[in-house]
């Protein structure tokens, strides 16, 4: 297991360099000067050089990348900034505050929706996934499955405008989307989250119940299991620790890639609920031609998606003793 | 000894089981009655598909309830099983009554180390600890024949070889000390030299404990070897019983002779083609009328009256020999005789 993690983290060192370098290259590529847009109306070509060289854009890309990395790991001077500590993603160019710092403030609300959202609707799903497969082909099954492909249809930024503007607006059962950090009021945190967890468990859980229905009505005819009620174990027993066990490989790796996505990129949903996460930045660097912020906001979703990647072949080992790591 | 003063071990009477699908109604087994005495090997012969494995699933219990009816009776012991709850069923299971499955590595638990799967068995059945329950399970790889058992029992499944996991299999059905083993099949998959010695470890062990076993093979050849009566399905009936070597011998329904003329033998001469049955096993939705043979029978044109299209012949059994053919018994010698005749 120690090996496979030490393996693991070092391709995961070099899939995150081969991405930010990709990333630095395809900045440059769109034909757009961050320099030109913080120069204003009157510019002129000294100003112009002026603002490059601060931001550090009058060297050569190769010079950039190498001078981003060493920050990364080792920190850097930075013209007009002074030290800046590792690991240090340089500063906005649109407000000059330090990436970093930035990201950090805002992964919290990223954080809390994407935990929260997900035990919510793996919960749901899987709940929902192991009554159908218990009660193949009557009623729940069916309603669990109709449910499941109607949920699976829906998009955030249409449940989630309606279900704001009934579940908030006219009938004020919930609260107007907001975050307030945990640790400074886990009432208002809660209350805050609630509406935007909810919607993206309507339309997660339903990958889940389907997924869950269809691996549990596969390992359920398997002999292995089969087997165990022809020894006398109890139904339940069979249930739980042979099918479900079966069941769940696939169940925790889609499990893994959601998570990583919900951290890496929630940019619908944080636009269509007004919240101040990564997805936002994400979408603000882009628009404002920030490079050190895309490339910090870029390397975070890699960097979740990579992350979660490993934790789901360390966990499907666990399941599975047939499955080696190494 | 009569059947009236002593209740066999195992008896089946009359089972019908029918699977409703999409389709229709599958009749797999209809009306099938027969006895295991303990310490009685019975060989249960038929192609895919003539209902030999669902009898036997029946009798654990372990169909899908919502999708069949049953009718008929099944007495373990002098207990009903058909009538029995889930419950009382769990507790014969394993315990009682256990059963070998073909493919030992597809019906093992991949999740499980081979000792955890023969240990929970017997903690379940005697309510024994871990700790008893592992000294148990080395105990009985031991008696299987796995070597150094007290380091396999940490093993999964499929870190074991073939034999080695029909061995593990075998040790899991035994745990309990059963006083029923139906064996499904349970060297089909495996080469000949270990299907001998499993068939030598299930004989030492009948001899042993006395178990009754219920044998399910497609394989003449492990009947002649295992098997004390024999009982041939076609169609979900039984066509023809007796002991192994009444039927072996002398079969009487010629889906018997057809069987044995599709077997290589190693005593005749080498040049005699085999003559395999023509035709393909009935289709159990729609199934042949009269006899369900009679449309692969060579003989079926020799009954006068075309009965055996119209008619379902009886199986008539006397002390315990019966086939189910509508040519009298001098037709058949006379026939098969004919028809042996005819291969050399």
């Amino acid at each position: 297991m120690f090996r496979f993690l030490v393996r693991r983290v070092i391709g995961a060192m070099v899939i995150l360099l081969i991405i930010s370098a990709i990333t630095f290259w395809l900045f440059y590529a769109v034909p757009r000067d961050p320099a030109m847009m913080s120069c204003g109306k009157n510019c002129t070509p000294e100003a112009l050089a002026q603002i490059r060289s601060n931001l550090g854009i009058d060297k050569p890309i190769p010079v950039q990348f190498w001078e981003w990395l060493q920050g990364a790991f080792m920190g850097r001077e930075y013209a007009g900034y002074g030290h800046c500590d590792a690991p240090c993603l340089g500063y906005s160019f649109a407000n000059r505050e330090p990436v970093f710092g930035t990201i950090m403030d805002r992964l919290p609300l990223t954080l809390s929706l994407a935990f929260g959202a997900a035990l919510v609707f793996l919960v749901l799903g899987v709940g929902a996934g192991m009554i159908a497969a218990l009660k193949q082909g009557k009623f729940l099954d069916k309603f669990a499955s109709s449910a499941s492909l109607f949920g699976s249809s829906l998009q955030i930024y249409f449940v989630g405008y309606i279900a704001m503007y009934f579940l908030v607006s006219k009938m004020g059962v919930l609260d107007q989307p907001s975050y307030t950090p945990l640790t400074e009021n886990p009432g208002a945190w809660f209350s805050g989250l609630l509406l935007p967890w909810l919607v993206l468990a309507i339309i997660f859980t339903a990958n889940y119940t389907r997924m869950t229905r269809s691996q549990l009505v596969e390992q359920l005819s398997e002999d292995y299991v089969r087997t165990a009620r022809a020894k006398g174990l109890s139904q339940a027993n069979v249930f739980f620790r042979f099918a479900w066990r079966g069941a769940m490989g696939p169940i925790v790796t889609v499990f893994g890639i959601d998570l990583g996505t919900l951290i890496g990129g929630a940019m619908i949903t944080e636009a269509t609920f007004s919240l101040q996460g990564i997805g936002r930045l994400a979408v603000a660097s882009v628009n404002q031609s920030d490079l050190p912020m895309l490339m910090g906001v870029t390397v975070l979703a890699a960097g979740a998606i990579v992350f979660f990647n490993i934790i789901v072949d360390a966990v499907y080992a666990l399941i599975d003793p047939r499955i080696r790591l190494a | 000894m009569t059947s009236t003063d002593q209740q066999p071990f195992l008896s089946v009477r009359d089972l019908k089981v029918h699977f409703s699908t999409e389709d229709g109604i599958v009749k797999a087994v209809d009306g099938l009655s027969f006895d295991v005495e303990k310490g009685k090997t019975l060989g249960i012969v038929g192609e895919s598909g003539s209902g030999k494995s669902v009898t036997n699933l029946t009798i654990l219990g372990l169909h899908d309830r919502d999708r069949t009816a049953i009718d008929g009776e099944i007495l373990l012991d002098g207990k009903e099983l058909l009538t029995a709850t889930e419950r009382e069923l769990e507790r014969l299971r394993g315990n009682k009554m256990a059963m070998i499955f073909q493919d030992a590595l597809a019906s093992l638990s991949p999740f499980h180390t081979i000792g955890k799967q023969i240990g929970e068995t017997y903690r379940k059945h005697t309510g024994a600890s871990k700790k008893e329950a592992r000294a148990r399970a080395i105990e009985m790889l031991r008696r299987v024949g796995i070597p150094q058992p007290d380091m396999r029992v940490d093993d999964y499944p499929h870190q074991f070889s073939g034999g080695m996991r029909q061995r593990a299999m075998i040790a899991m059905a035994l745990v309990c000390d059963p006083e029923l083993l139906i064996a499904d099949e349970p060297t089909t998959a495996l080469d000949v030299t270990v299907q001998a010695q499993i068939m030598d470890l299930l004989k030492d062990l009948q001899r042993e404990f006395g178990t009754a076993i219920v044998f399910i093979t497609h394989d003449l050849g492990v009947i002649a070897d295992v098997a004390d009566d024999v009982l041939v399905m076609y169609g979900g009936r039984c066509v023809e019983r007796g002991t192994k070597k009444e039927v072996l011998r002398a079969p009487q329904h010629p889906y018997t002779l057809g069987l044995m003329s599709s077997m290589p033998s190693l005593d005749g001469p080498v040049d005699v083609p085999l003559s395999p049955i023509p035709g393909s096993p009935p289709s159990l939705l729609n199934p042949p009328s009269g006899c369900r043979f009679h449309p692969r029978c060579t003989f079926a044109e020799k009954v006068a009256g075309g009965l055996c299209s119209s008619e379902r012949p009886a199986l008539e059994v006397v002390a315990g020999r019966g086939s189910a053919c509508h040519l009298s018994i001098g037709q058949r010698q006379e026939f098969f005789a004919d028809f042996a005749a005819s291969r050399h």
